[in-house]
């Protein structure tokens, strides 16, 4: 029965990221990208990993992924058309996916060769609970490390997108109609 | 042998799940056009069977037989594949709602409790599948290739990721008292005295349900918040190419969330099947539930026949400088009352396991 899901969810993800790849339509390719998303979240939950599958849709497929094709819809991107100038870059391409290749099957190797078994019950792992016990106590230092990282990209992004300064200018209200008012980034360009 | 006869439940479950929620959905398509017409002074659809009963059958039929009109420069492939995420990612999430107690069932002497799946992590699967569902609407005026249908689209994802934040803050607030994702176990925590006094509403998360409120109506881009859609500028916003079947998923997948934005406002704040006596009488808890739900509908429908609709900028300036604020400050009062123990105090008195008449 897992086997099953496996092969059909596997088989998705695999086809999806194929076919993001060799799309020319930016949007065919961000449609197949959450393809990908859906499929891996779906192997999350039959690896007993529930939260992690939920906030990989939440995150991924549900936030990143709808700002992804929204700027590709404002911008009306056509279909790209191949690009010559990059030929010099196949070799280095091709010597990257080997070495991503052997990377893979070295892991392989290595988990046939010395087959470990599980020394706790792990059952409980990819549990809500259980995650947040280890966010806020073991790993609490690294978690708020990251949340100050995530900080800093929302007041880089604010600050690199309002030319203007943080604030629009006194005096001058913003006018109250258009599609962009009042989202952040776009009040203060012209 | 077990995982089959497992998987033959869950799919029965489902089942019944569906049969029950597109029965009350159809429905809820007709009293809206009643409701409407009694607010408006008229009377609505009331020829179709007795008080225009069979209207909804009617207007499937209709559906069915209309003219598929497909736009010439449309992207086909895409324009296809909207309707059909939006109709999906509407109905994968009636599968966590507990829509009764454990019930016993009298011929083959079994007790299940009345949801299909009880899920670690229900409520993050219900946030995550509505929040594919905006690509439906966001797709489908992308490649109706029409301009109206585009800033339809626009509009409305920008709506739904901008209230999508609200509502899940909104949502802290109940999972930081009752400590668990799994909707039942939520339920079953809002036990009281007559089955009413441990609603979460009532004792602890007034300003969560009130946020939840109006980001689930701004989610669903109902009436006041119906921009996506605003007939008087948009023509019909991100469906305005659509016709026939096509034109129905986009229809029904609207009023599907709109069931089931009711369904877990019913299931987080008022208790779920909660109500007197439904610990003597477990089948009166599917009545209180879906009693709670169709309050909710009704609510909608009553907001949509007394509201204008908010303009794009007032929306985005209510929705990120008034309700994520107010989402955060709910969420520290809460945290706050909850560490320094008079939550657990005013438990003492509200909640009861079974409580009399609960």
């Amino acid at each position: 029965m897992l086997a099953l899901l496996f092969i059909l969810f596997a088989g998705m993800a695999i086809g999806c990221a194929i076919s993001m790849v060799a799309q020319r339509n930016p949007l065919y390719g961000a449609i197949s990208l959450i393809g990908v998303f859906i499929s891996l979240a779906s192997l999350y939950v039959t690896l007993a990993a529930p939260f992690i599958a939920a906030v990989q849709v939440i995150v991924y497929a549900g936030a990143i992924m709808v700002l992804v094709v929204f700027v590709i819809m404002l911008l009306n991107v056509e279909e790209e058309e191949r690009p010559t100038r990059l030929r010099s870059l196949v070799p280095i391409a091709v010597v990257l996916a080997a070495v991503l290749f052997a990377e893979a099957a070295f892991i392989i190797y290595f988990v046939q060769a010395s087959p470990s078994t599980p020394t706790r019950n792990i059952s409980d792992v990819g549990l809500t609970s259980s995650i947040g016990a280890g966010l806020f106590t073991t790993y609490l230092l690294p978690f708020e490390i990251t949340s100050i990282l995530l900080l800093m990209a929302v007041v880089g992004a604010m600050t690199l997108a309002r030319t203007g300064g943080l604030l629009p200018p006194r005096g001058r209200r913003p006018r109250p109609s258009g599609l962009g008012q009042g989202r952040p980034g776009s009040a203060g360009r012209k | 042998m077990d995982d089959l006869i497992h998987v033959a439940w869950l799919l029965a479950g489902i089942l019944v799940a569906f049969t029950v929620v597109m029965t009350m959905v159809a429905y809820t398509v007709l009293a809206e056009r009643r409701v409407l017409g009694f607010i408006q002074g008229r009377l609505g659809p009331n020829r179709v069977g007795p008080g225009g009963f069979l209207q909804p059958l009617a207007d499937l039929l209709k559906f069915i037989f209309k003219e598929d009109i497909v736009p010439d420069k449309s992207t086909r492939f895409v324009y296809f594949l909207a309707p059909v995420i939006a109709t999906t990612a509407a109905l994968m999430t009636i599968v966590v709602y507990p829509f009764g107690p454990e019930i016993h069932l009298p011929i083959i002497n079994k007790t299940i409790p009345l949801v299909v799946t009880r899920f670690d992590v229900a409520l993050l699967y219900v946030l995550g599948v509505t929040s594919v569902g905006v690509y439906g609407i966001a797709l489908a005026g992308w490649s109706s290739n029409n301009k109206y249908s585009l800033m339809g689209g626009l509009r409305s994802s920008a709506q739904m990721i901008s209230y999508e934040l609200a509502l899940g803050l909104g949502l802290i607030g109940v999972i930081l008292q009752s400590g668990t994702l799994d909707l039942y176990s939520i339920v079953e925590q809002q036990t009281g005295h007559l089955g009413v006094t441990g609603w979460n509403l009532i004792w602890a998360q007034p300003l969560g349900f009130l946020i939840y409120l109006i980001a689930a109506i701004a989610e669903t881009n109902r009436v006041p918040f119906d921009l996506p859609e605003a007939e008087t500028e948009l023509v019909a916003g991100f469906h305005t190419e659509y016709s026939a079947m096509k034109f129905a998923l986009f229809f029904l997948a609207e009023y599907v969330n709109m069931f089931t934005v009711s369904m877990l406002a019913t299931t987080l704040f008022l208790g779920g099947w909660n109500g007197p006596f439904v610990h003597q009488l477990p089948w009166l808890g599917v009545f209180y539930f879906f009693g709670k739900v169709i309050l909710f509908l009704f609510l909608y429908i009553w907001l949509r026949g007394t509201l204008p609709r908010f303009r794009f900028d007032q929306l985005m300036n209510f929705g990120w400088k008034f309700l994520v604020p107010l989402a955060i400050i709910n969420i520290f009062l809460t945290a706050t009352l909850q560490w320094s123990g008079a939550l657990d105090y005013v438990n003492k008195f509200l909640k009861t396991s079974v409580g009399w008449g609960g």
